[in-house]
């Protein structure tokens, strides 16, 4: 009696937070859906007309380059992300004495958001006033590092502020997991003559495979939704060179008042997410399965 | 928040009070408008302060929706979904073809019965109420007229290089920046947005190729024009112009590029009349600290104009309201004080300028002299030519070529297929 209300209750107290998910998380995906398939303008009309907006939203040469943008970007942020945090973790791992003090110190800018980063960085990468001016007075004057305003590069200057916005993040992950490994196998690694780099490459670096998979699920989510830090560090700029999908999104459905090109562009990134993610949830529930 | 609540409070009571006495007499309600906007910094909230008071003093009941952010996106996001839901607001700041837009949804009243007893279309330009009329039927009011093709000069720095005033032609003018140049000050003052580019264009355009030849390239969208060799020269000009702007121009404010024209860093800025309201701020007299000068653009005259348009309200509070609400809005009061605080000038012909400074009085002739030319021309860049989604095609050609080493027959052909994919 009392174990079926105490299952009943559970379920009473998960129901409206399931209801609200299902309508407005998996409505409205559907809702866009919809939408993206029909001749929206101003107003979601519902009116159906196929594959048009898609059509025409791979004709947009500014689609392109945010597409482009979002591969360089994601790309090199995961990269740069797992490298750093690994190196960041294992070098914590040696059993250092204000291990504390430094872990909150990388792990201090994910306390962030990502407008405050993108403002932050924007001074320092401005040339007139950031790091290319300090650099000139201390008595460099042909030193340059004009990423931020030079279009070729400005998306790299995206990559520099996520990195360091979210590496830190990924360094507590992989910490967590390396004083999760077992120091008995490490131990007998060092009785038999392993060297330190051979014993991490070797051995704590395959255990801790798991850990891998959920940073590059969780980095690549972050890089496929970025929109803030665009918005505060390069403004999309110079021209709409560092574009990335979601400012393309938000461009076309509230300023330009495309909404079946932003709802079709908006489909585009979910399966963007859906082609990483779901891989690694077939994967998850597989072993669980097995396990 | 609590002396806000209080005073409300306050001004139902009296106004119930008020009420009490009236009814007697007046069965018809107190006149009511929610007003959405986004005048929400400085002058501009002044002004529409001043719309406020000019409102509650003829007995109206004042709602105000101000959303304040993206330069009006947000606005324009709360407007849509207020609409879908049924619950639109009495007066919303929309403006040029974006009222087009609305009236064909079916969504604006109609305000012929004002703008007959008011005779709107004596006292408002041909070139305005065309864009207040949606059918023949006006469904919005006009609040004021902000020039965009302006010149805004500190005469010292011209000074340095022999000259006295801005330049006339664009020649003149690129002569004008090579030697400032030379002498090591930057030319132009300018931010690197997509609209301030477009900003820029679209004088050039003017001043290349006229009002005929503007109007058919962006009002009526003529792909052979926005294709043809007289649009690439404007693009040469732009790839010059690109030379003469310092290194550090992406994405900078335009009120910071202003701030480069007041303290001497760079000698000119090409921007709309707003920009004499961070003159103003900073207690230079304009003729003696700065110079405004229209841009060249053959006698024409580029406007932005804001406007309320009104939305189907029900009932007669509501509609009262509204009428009451254009009535002032239109009114000669109002579009003297309002543009007084907003820097730009009234919408209405025939308004005293006596309050106004040397620029606005300028900008008055100049309005009055390019009415009777057909060369008054709606702004592209400031969305009052074409719907945003034909702007924003146009804006990405330009912000693309100023900020790359594309050539100009690339980007007139880019021009031509962008706006014909947006339309």
């Amino acid at each position: 009696m009392q174990s079926s209300l105490r299952s009943s209750l559970s379920r009473l107290v998960v129901a409206p937070t399931f209801l609200l998910v299902l309508v407005f998380v998996y409505g409205f995906i559907l809702w866009t859906a919809y939408v993206s398939f029909t001749g929206s303008k101003m107003l979601p009309s519902y009116e159906w007309v196929g594959i048009d907006s898609y059509v025409r939203l791979w004709q947009y040469e500014r689609w392109h380059v945010a597409i482009t943008n979002l591969f360089i970007f994601g790309s090199l942020f995961i990269a740069i992300c797992l490298a750093l945090g690994c190196l960041l973790a294992v070098m914590l791992d040696q059993k250092i004495r204000i291990e504390g003090t430094l872990r909150t110190i990388y792990l201090y800018p994910m306390a962030l958001s990502f407008i405050v980063t993108g403002t932050a960085w924007k001074w320092l990468l401005n040339p007139g006033t950031g790091v290319q001016a300090f650099v000139r007075d201390l008595g460099f004057p042909e030193f340059t590092f004009d990423w931020l305003i030079n279009e070729q590069f400005a998306v790299y200057t995206l990559v520099i502020a996520a990195v360091w916005q979210s590496s830190g993040f990924v360094m507590a992950l992989f910490l967590a997991a390396l004083r999760g490994v077992d120091q008995e196998i490490i131990k007998a690694a060092y009785l038999d003559g392993a060297s330190l780099p051979r014993i991490y490459w070797g051995i704590v670096i395959p255990s801790i495979r798991p850990v891998f998979l959920s940073a590059i699920v969780i980095l690549a989510h972050l890089a496929v939704k970025s929109f803030d830090l665009v918005v505060a560090l390069t403004g999309g700029g110079p021209g709409f060179a560092s574009d990335l999908p979601a400012n393309f999104m938000y461009e076309m459905a509230f300023r330009r008042n495309q909404i079946n090109i932003g709802a079709a562009s908006a489909m585009m990134m979910l399966c963007t997410v859906m082609a990483i993610i779901v891989p690694y949830l077939y994967s998850e529930l597989r072993g669980a399965k097995r396990g | 928040m609590l002396t806000t609540s209080r005073r409300g409070v306050r001004a139902v009571a009296l106004s119930t009070v008020f009420m009490g006495g009236l009814a007697a007499f007046a069965a018809a309600a107190q006149p009511q408008a929610e007003v959405l906007h986004y005048w929400t910094s400085g002058g501009e909230a002044k002004a529409a302060a001043a719309l406020k008071a000019d409102f509650e003093a003829n007995g109206g009941k004042w709602t105000d929706n101000a959303v304040a952010g993206g330069a009006g996106d947000a606005a324009m996001t709360v407007l849509r979904s207020r609409v879908l839901s049924g619950d639109p607001p009495a007066a919303a700041q929309i403006k040029g073809p974006n009222i087009q837009d609305w009236a064909k949804q079916g969504a604006l009243g109609n305000l012929n019965k004002v703008a007959a007893a008011e005779n709107w279309d004596k006292v408002l330009p041909p070139q305005i109420t065309s864009i207040m009329k949606y059918n023949g039927n006006y469904v919005a009011a006009p609040v004021n007229i902000h020039r965009i093709d302006w010149f805004w000069a500190n005469p010292a720095v011209l000074a340095k290089v022999g000259a006295t005033a801005a330049p006339k032609t664009w020649d003149e003018f690129n002569a004008l920046a090579d030697k400032l140049k030379a002498a090591g000050i930057t030319p132009l003052a300018h931010g690197g947005q997509a609209w301030q580019d477009a900003t820029i264009f679209e004088t050039v355009v003017m001043g290349l190729n006229g009002a005929a030849f503007f109007k058919k390239a962006f009002v009526d969208l003529d792909d052979a024009t926005l294709r043809s060799a007289d649009m690439n020269k404007v693009f040469d000009q732009m790839r010059k112009i690109r030379g003469f702007v310092d290194k550090d121009f992406p994405g900078r404010e335009w009120n910071a590029a202003t701030q480069m024209v007041m303290n001497g860093t760079a000698a000119m800025q090409i921007m709309g009349d707003w920009a004499k309201g961070e003159f103003l701020a900073a207690g230079k007299v304009p003729g003696k600290d700065f110079l405004c000068t229209p841009v060249p653009t053959q006698g024409g005259y580029l406007m932005n104009v804001d406007s309320f348009a009104m939305f189907n309200v029900k009932g007669d509070d509501k509609l009262a309201g509204q009428l009451l609400l254009a009535k002032l809005i239109v009114g000669e009061k109002f579009q003297e004080t309002f543009n007084v605080y907003k820097g730009s000038i009234p919408a209405r012909l025939g308004v005293s300028m006596d309050k106004f400074d040397s620029c606005a009085t300028k900008s008055a002739e100049d309005l009055k002299s390019s009415i009777a030319a057909g060369t008054l021309m709606p702004s592209m860049a400031h969305e009052m030519a074409t719907s945003g989604a034909v702007r924003g095609a146009i804006l990405d050609v330009i912000t693309q070529h100023f900020n790359s080493s594309m050539t100009s027959a690339d980007a007139a052909k880019k021009l031509a297929d962008g706006v014909k994919l947006a339309k």
